[in-house]
């Protein structure tokens, strides 16, 4: 296939050519970054918690009227022992948060005491003996709690355990290559043992300002006796899950009505907890999948749209060409590597342009920096959405019968 | 004049029915892109608009650092004042009008014993509140300076929670029970919940549900009544042992707000907090010079960054669809334009201007700009209901479709539109009589 002839009929057209280049340039530019981003937050959103997700529910529950810290630790406990008799239960835990949830305690670690800054930020969760094997949490290293290191604790009480439980991955920060079981920590401003190690947990907010200590959580022996009340975490058996999620409520309201369970979001399956915390990053990524979609659509159109035009204009010619020798093949040829052409031009330019985007995007929205990768499967999709644009009209062209010619000129 | 307006509409409508196909695919790449617009735009109005306009330049927050060069985040003073700031700033009184808050949540118990207590979130505060942030009243009005010094148990509640324990009557007066305590209703506001909640960006809560309640800031601390919000401690240490030593303590959680009529008040206040930090510095509290803030609305909705990140990125790539979409227009027009050249040719021979040639492609363009924006309507309509999936309910609540995003949606089609067609339509109006006939 000769190019030369088609860049002199490609300079006759300039504004038609530069139109369609720019418009892919443009449509690669946005299609890389919202790939980009889809792919970011698919990632970010099949995050593990390191929970047991398909057994376990989440119960709000705030009590009416105030008590005083030892009331509501003793309330806690009953209500934990009517949780844990329900059928259908396989165990049950107190806590102030538990993954995925959003907001709650979060607290900086230290390795000495006169250290200045954090050595780093975690999620603290609170938790008894139970809470491990409610969440069906995995020990990795030293052990769980005992039954007599639980207490009550009030909100604005120290929180100065002698003893906690850390994640692997904040092990693995404090203590580098060596065991964490054993150490000790600074929490809060009080000294504290490692006693053992979880193997991952996940902290209760995903969003980016948690996002440096994701996985670093210390569990607590405690029970927060909190006046505003605090989180039931449930594991039913296997299967039973809705049955207790009924079930559950109605046992706590008649061992004690003095107690607020929201009809709304008081009573959480763990899917619906993770639909929750990642609404946001579906609904992006739905929403850019929509915009790619379209983008590539209307580029399409517009793509045929002039092809078409210049099919129209071209009738002479081609039927000169045809008239000349010219198979339909070479008609076809002609116009599909006319659009290849002017496609390469306009992917050269918009990769420079996604490039560009996606520089403004890090520095405007800390985003990361694209990956070659979707530049080029960016490239590929609209070097294919063009050729497969321009074979309508092409075909048309390739039917123009020679005779026409002579006639109308 | 008119005469030829719709003269040249007329022609437009002729030549848009003889391509179809060219024009159905101007119209979908018009209506895609405005609508795409449209609906992030109205988010973006939704959650960048001023929640106060009438006084926004008049409400300040003061901050003050508490917790020094070491601790503090990247040399700023935290987003709360701890109580011993807080309320320093209420004795000292240096404004006209000066509030704190934090969030109370608070189990409301029915009459009705057959009903169950529910919750209801609010603010305790000062009575100043109701005058600074203009909240507007159904029934009764806000408790006064002598009730926040009593610490009487009284109460405004809200439309909505009047509705839903009185039915909607005037319940001034009467009493409602909350966590065993009976309060006294003094005001019901009318629904009232500026968006962003600026007065509360501190605990999150720019787009939560409305507050039902309010009581007074000094009854809930002797109540110990803990907040519902944040509360932010810092990695000094010093947290308290207790429910006393922390109220006492350094964490932050209470959020302050004065009203400062001037900019002289302004001023005045900035040195006053200097001079407040001066003395705490002599005091030995604290061992820093005077690091402190006093951001108006606009400004503090900006540092707490009150537009999400979402919204800001959809906007920008829906620009970004908006010019693809042009682009694409511009290159239909041109070869719609253009192949009507001898069309052209002929009118040119036979008399017409540049300037006629000009009038009648606008003309035409602006059909298919009218066009495309109805079609956009229709889709900014579709798209409505779908952003419930990109924003959390409580902000795609706030995106309406009204009178002025219609308007605004018809106008930006034509408007793109006939801009678009500029260059095709020079392109027209350049074609020669001549040339074009002597071709044919």
């Amino acid at each position: 296939m000769q190019i030369k002839p088609i860049l002199s009929a490609l300079r006759r057209h300039k504004a038609g050519t530069f139109l369609i280049a720019m418009q892919i340039a443009l449509t690669l530019a946005i299609v890389c970054n919202a790939l980009f981003i889809i792919q970011q937050r698919l990632a970010h959103l099949s995050e593990p918690t390191g929970v047991d997700e398909q057994n376990i529910l989440v119960i709000q529950n705030e009590w009416v009227g105030s008590s005083t810290p030892a009331q509501a630790d003793a309330r806690i406990r009953e209500d934990l022992r009517v949780l844990r008799e329900l059928p259908g239960v396989a165990d049950a835990t107190a806590s102030n948060s538990y993954p995925l949830r959003g907001s709650g305690w979060d607290d900086g670690v230290k390795l000495k005491a006169d250290q200045l800054q954090d050595s780093s930020g975690a999620t603290i969760y609170f938790g008894d003996e139970r809470f491990l094997g409610t969440l069906g949490l995995k020990l990795a290293a030293g052990r769980n709690f005992r039954a007599e290191e639980i207490t009550g604790m009030d909100v604005r009480d120290r929180l100065a355990p002698p003893v906690v439980m850390v994640t692997r991955a904040l092990a693995d920060k404090l203590f580098p290559g060596s065991d964490a079981v054993g150490q000790t920590i600074y929490l809060a401003g009080s000294p504290t043992t490692i006693v053992g190690v979880v193997d991952l947990l996940q902290a209760q907010s995903v969003d980016r300002w948690a996002s440096a200590f994701a996985y670093r959580s210390v569990i607590v022996p405690r029970r927060l006796g909190i006046s505003l009340g605090g989180f039931y975490i449930v594991r039913a058996m296997p299967g039973q899950l809705q049955d207790v999620m009924r079930a559950a409520p109605k046992a706590l309201f008649a061992n004690n009505p003095r107690r607020v369970i929201n009809d709304e979001d008081g009573v959480l399956s763990f899917k619906e907890v993770r639909a929750r915390a990642y609404e946001r990053d579906r609904g992006m990524a739905i929403l850019m999948g929509v915009i790619c979609l379209v983008l590539l659509a209307i580029t399409a159109a517009g793509i045929v749209g002039l092809t078409s035009f210049w099919v129209g204009q071209r009738r002479k010619q081609i039927g000169v060409r045809r008239a000349l020798g010219a198979t339909r093949q070479d008609i076809l040829h002609y116009f599909m590597t006319e659009n290849l052409l002017i496609s390469v031009g306009g992917v050269l330019a918009g990769m420079l342009l996604a490039v560009a985007i996606n520089l403004w995007l890090v520095t405007r929205f800390e985003m990361q920096r694209l990956s070659l990768l979707y530049l080029l499967g960016g490239v590929v999709i609209l070097l294919l959405l063009g050729q497969g644009a321009v074979l309508a009209p092409a075909m048309r062209a390739s039917r123009v019968p020679p005779v026409e010619a002579p006639r109308s000129v | 004049m008119s005469g030829m307006f719709f003269h040249n509409l007329r022609l437009g409508a002729t030549s848009l029915r003889r391509n179809p196909l060219l024009t159905a695919l101007m119209i979908m790449s018009i209506g895609f892109g405005v609508a795409a617009s449209m609906v992030t735009y109205a988010v973006f109005r939704a959650v960048s608009g001023d929640p106060i306009p009438q006084k926004s330049a008049q409400l300040f927050v003061p901050q003050i650092d508490n917790r020094g060069p070491q601790y503090n985040r990247h040399g700023e003073p935290p987003d709360a004042l701890n109580y011993t700031d807080a309320m320093a700033l209420m004795r000292a009184h240096k404004a006209p009008r000066q509030t704190l808050l934090f969030q109370v949540g608070l189990s409301v118990m029915p009459d009705d014993a057959q009903r169950m207590p529910f919750k209801a979130v609010g603010y305790a505060t000062f009575s100043d509140f109701f005058n600074m942030f203009d909240v507007p009243f159904q029934y009764g009005q806000g408790w006064g300076p002598g009730q926040d010094e009593s610490r009487e148990p009284v109460v405004v509640i809200s439309r909505a929670l009047n509705q839903k324990l009185f039915g909607g009557a005037n319940s001034v007066g009467r009493e409602i029970t909350m966590d065993d305590r009976h309060y006294r209703i003094v005001g019901v506001t009318e629904n009232w919940d500026p968006k962003p909640r600026f007065f509360d960006m501190f605990s999150g809560n720019a787009y939560a549900m409305p507050a039902q309640v309010y009581i007074p800031f000094n009854y809930a601390v002797a109540q110990r009544f803990d907040t519902y919000g944040n509360n932010n401690c810092g990695s000094d240490g010093k947290r308290g042992d207790d429910w006393g030593s922390w109220l006492h303590g350094e964490c932050v959680w209470v959020s302050a707000w004065v009203e400062l009529d001037t900019a002289a008040q302004a001023e005045a206040y900035r040195q006053y907090l200097d001079g407040y930090a001066r003395e705490q510095r002599a005091a030995g509290r604290f061992n820093w010079p005077p690091n402190n803030r006093l951001r108006d609305v606009a400004a503090w909705l900006d540092y707490e960054h009150a537009v999400p990140p979402e919204s800001r990125i959809s906007l920008s790539l829906a620009l970004g669809f908006l010019v693809i979409c042009l682009v694409n227009t511009i290159g239909l027009l041109l070869a719609k334009f253009m192949r009507r050249a001898p069309e052209i040719g002929v009118r040119r021979a036979l008399g017409a201007s540049r300037a006629d040639i000009y009038r009648q492609f606008l003309a035409e363009a602006g059909m298919v700009g009218l066009a495309g924006g109805v079609l956009g309507l229709v889709l900014t309509g579709l798209g409505m209901f779908g952003i419930g999936l990109v924003f959390e309910p409580q902000i795609a609540q706030l995106a309406r479709m009204d009178v002025s995003l219609v308007l605004l949606t018809l106008v930006v089609a034509i408007a793109a539109t006939v801009l678009a067609a500029f260059y095709p339509t020079w392109r027209a109006a350049q074609v020669q009589p001549a040339w074009q006939l002597k071709s044919n």
